[in-house]
């Protein structure tokens, strides 16, 4: 079985636990000083290829390798990747402030695959800003090779990749050939921390920089964002202090029941 | 004239040079484009249409314009002629192959590509499911347009409104391509219904894909209870109820109330439920009537799946808990005393 080199995708985004606040002109949420994190997919993506390299045969993963598209402070999402343990990195790097959409980051993995010619490319389900789930879709549709998405369990044998994924009311197996794209759900594994002296090793590893336009990838914008809002606020309930004092509200307040 | 543009825009479609340009020239230089009409991706089971794709074919209906339907499938025939006797729908398209069943996105966006040309539709939906999510970025890609995702709300032919940041912020985007592809929140629109005329139904040839991919088994949930996406009542159960046991508390009130079961995501990592019960961000979205949330704490992720919810109700014994501020009506207490009391006096 030949080596298999590995693709993964990292987005910086707003850490997860941070409350978001929407700016005062409503064109975008704020992101000044505001903690940024690993998208948490692409965290699992980045510990399932670990994982797979410490469980199959050894030698048949080859390298692991991190890209991210954004601003110069992605090289710091980067270099967490390369202390979890990924070998190498790209940075396909844009001007602070610019957008790129999800079919803009598939061009610029399709242009990086070509170059790298990974066995397995694997990104998250979604990443937790825009919401989009689409960029590893598109790949795999730009690269014409299989996808597989919201995987909780993935397994490769003879150069044949099987994943359970998870689908509205349960799970499906599929089975592909390789290359192809694979997207993370949660339940795939639980990420490891990088330790201080990975972090520290993580320093000396390669992050090669690359700009869109190096790449021959068009990155203009099909969406314009007109604006951006808070939701509506739900006005405020009531306490009840009785199963009872529950079932009549909701039978006769709300009537629900 | 538009279609020969497009044969050309996808044979350029592997050099990035004359592909931008050509995209661009129709974006806004065509004088007569095609008027707007629409395309939905019909999905289906056992014969039976997805309840999530009635609603998607309620929005492409707000479009405006000529909804057309495409049903794939071995069975595709006979869903076809149950599509076509719905509201909102003026033409069905059916392809009748094996190798569209299971909904594997590599068979599916090629049809739906030949689809799209052969309509010059302007608009392409599908639900914003697992199969919606998979199919649709596909065929965006092929076309070269960038597609919205989870649609809760349509300003105009191209104006649109989806959640971000688990549903923290709404975004308005306008689309700049000429070919709108978008998958559409179901909880935000109406289900379509029956009309008492058929609309025509046409067979689509079944285009040459050469599919990578084998489908090998599907382990599906099986219960007599509503599905969670569109149940009137959802009731959903969170770490506090501490064991499967536990959970089937929640399943008994459920039971009561024909409610679906619901869940948060620490409930079902710790394995007291399945993994397709989860609501939130990263699970079902859902907007029932009532939604009763039991030993859930409230995290952004687990509210971005019901805060949209006609009623809330919560029981926790934590008044502290963050689910509380977006209830209608709370009860602080033990869910191991409320749940049994509350079962038995429905």
């Amino acid at each position: 079985m030949s080596k298999i080199n590995v693709l993964v995708g990292v987005k910086r985004v707003i850490d997860y636990a941070v409350k978001i606040r929407v700016n005062s002109s409503k064109t975008a949420v704020e992101t000044a000083n505001v903690k940024h994190s690993i998208n948490p997919f692409d965290e699992i993506a980045i510990e399932e290829a670990l994982r797979l390299r410490e469980r199959m045969p050894k030698g048949s993963i080859g390298d692991i390798v991190a890209l991210s598209c954004g601003p110069p402070k992605c090289v710091e999402v980067l270099r967490t990747a390369l202390a979890m343990g990924a070998d190498r990195a790209f940075h396909v790097e844009v001007p602070e402030g610019t957008i790129l959409e999800p079919l803009a980051v598939a061009k610029i993995f399709e242009a990086v695959s070509k170059k790298e010619n990974p066995g397995l490319i694997i990104m998250g389900k979604q990443a937790i800003d825009d919401d989009s789930s689409q960029t590893g879709q598109m790949l795999a549709g730009l690269l014409n090779i299989p996808q597989a998405n919201f995987v909780s369990k993935i397994d490769i044998s003879d150069n044949k990749l099987v994943s359970v994924c998870e689908i509205d009311g349960g799970l499906e197996t599929v089975e592909m050939s390789l290359p192809a794209v694979v997207t993370t759900d949660l339940r795939l594994n639980e990420p490891r921390y990088a330790t201080l002296p990975n972090i520290m090793k993580a320093k000396k590893k390669p992050i090669v920089k690359l700009t869109p336009q190096e790449l021959n990838v068009e990155i203009t914008n099909r969406l314009k964002v007109l604006k951006v809002e808070e939701p509506p606020k739900r006005k405020a309930g009531v306490k009840v202090e009785s199963v009872d004092e529950l079932l009549n509200k909701l039978r006769n307040e709300a009537k629900v029941i | 004239m538009i279609s020969g543009i497009l044969k050309n825009a996808s044979a350029f479609s592997r050099t990035s040079g004359p592909k931008v340009i050509i995209s661009r020239f129709l974006g806004s230089a065509i004088p007569n484009r095609a008027s707007l009409s629409s395309l939905v991706f019909i999905e289906h089971k056992d014969n039976k249409i997805d309840n999530a794709t009635l609603s998607t074919i309620t929005a492409a209906k707000k479009l405006g314009g000529e909804v057309s339907a495409l049903v794939a499938g071995s069975n595709a025939s006979e869903v076809a002629s149950e599509v076509s006797k719905l509201n909102g729908v003026d033409k069905v398209f059916f392809a009748n192959s094996p190798v569209f069943d299971h909904n594997l996105a590599e068979a599916i966006s090629p049809l739906l590509l030949e689809v799209q040309k052969k309509t010059n539709c302007t608009h392409v939906l599908a639900s914003h499911s697992s199969i919606g999510k998979r199919i649709l970025p596909r065929l965006a890609a092929a076309l070269d347009v960038q597609q919205i995702s989870d649609i809760t709300s349509i300003e105009s032919e191209n104006t649109f409104v989806r959640p971000i940041y688990a549903g923290n912020a709404n975004e308005t985007v306008e689309s700049l391509d000429s070919i709108k592809v978008m998958t559409i929140r179901n909880t935000s629109f109406a289900v379509t219904d029956a009309k008492d005329t058929a609309s025509p139904v046409e067979e689509v040839p079944v285009p040459e894909v050469k599919v990578m991919s084998k489908w090998i088994k599907d382990e599906v949930a099986k219960g007599d209870r509503p599905e969670l996406g569109s149940a009137k009542i959802v009731v959903s159960g969170g770490r506090a109820v501490k064991s499967a046991d536990g959970f089937k508390l929640i399943v008994d009130l459920a039971d009561k109330l024909g409610a679906a079961v619901g869940a948060s995501r620490a409930a079902v990592d710790a394995g007291y439920c399945d993994n397709s019960l989860q609501v939130g961000q990263t699970g079902k979205i859902v907007a029932p009537d009532l939604y009763i949330a039991v030993g859930i704490s409230g995290a952004i992720q687990h509210l971005a799946g019901m805060k949209d919810s006609k009623v809330i109700v919560s029981i926790n014994k934590d008044p502290e808990a963050p689910i509380f501020q977006i209830s209608d009506y709370s009860l602080v207490g033990d869910l191991f005393e409320i749940l049994p009391e509350l079962t038995q006096k429905i």
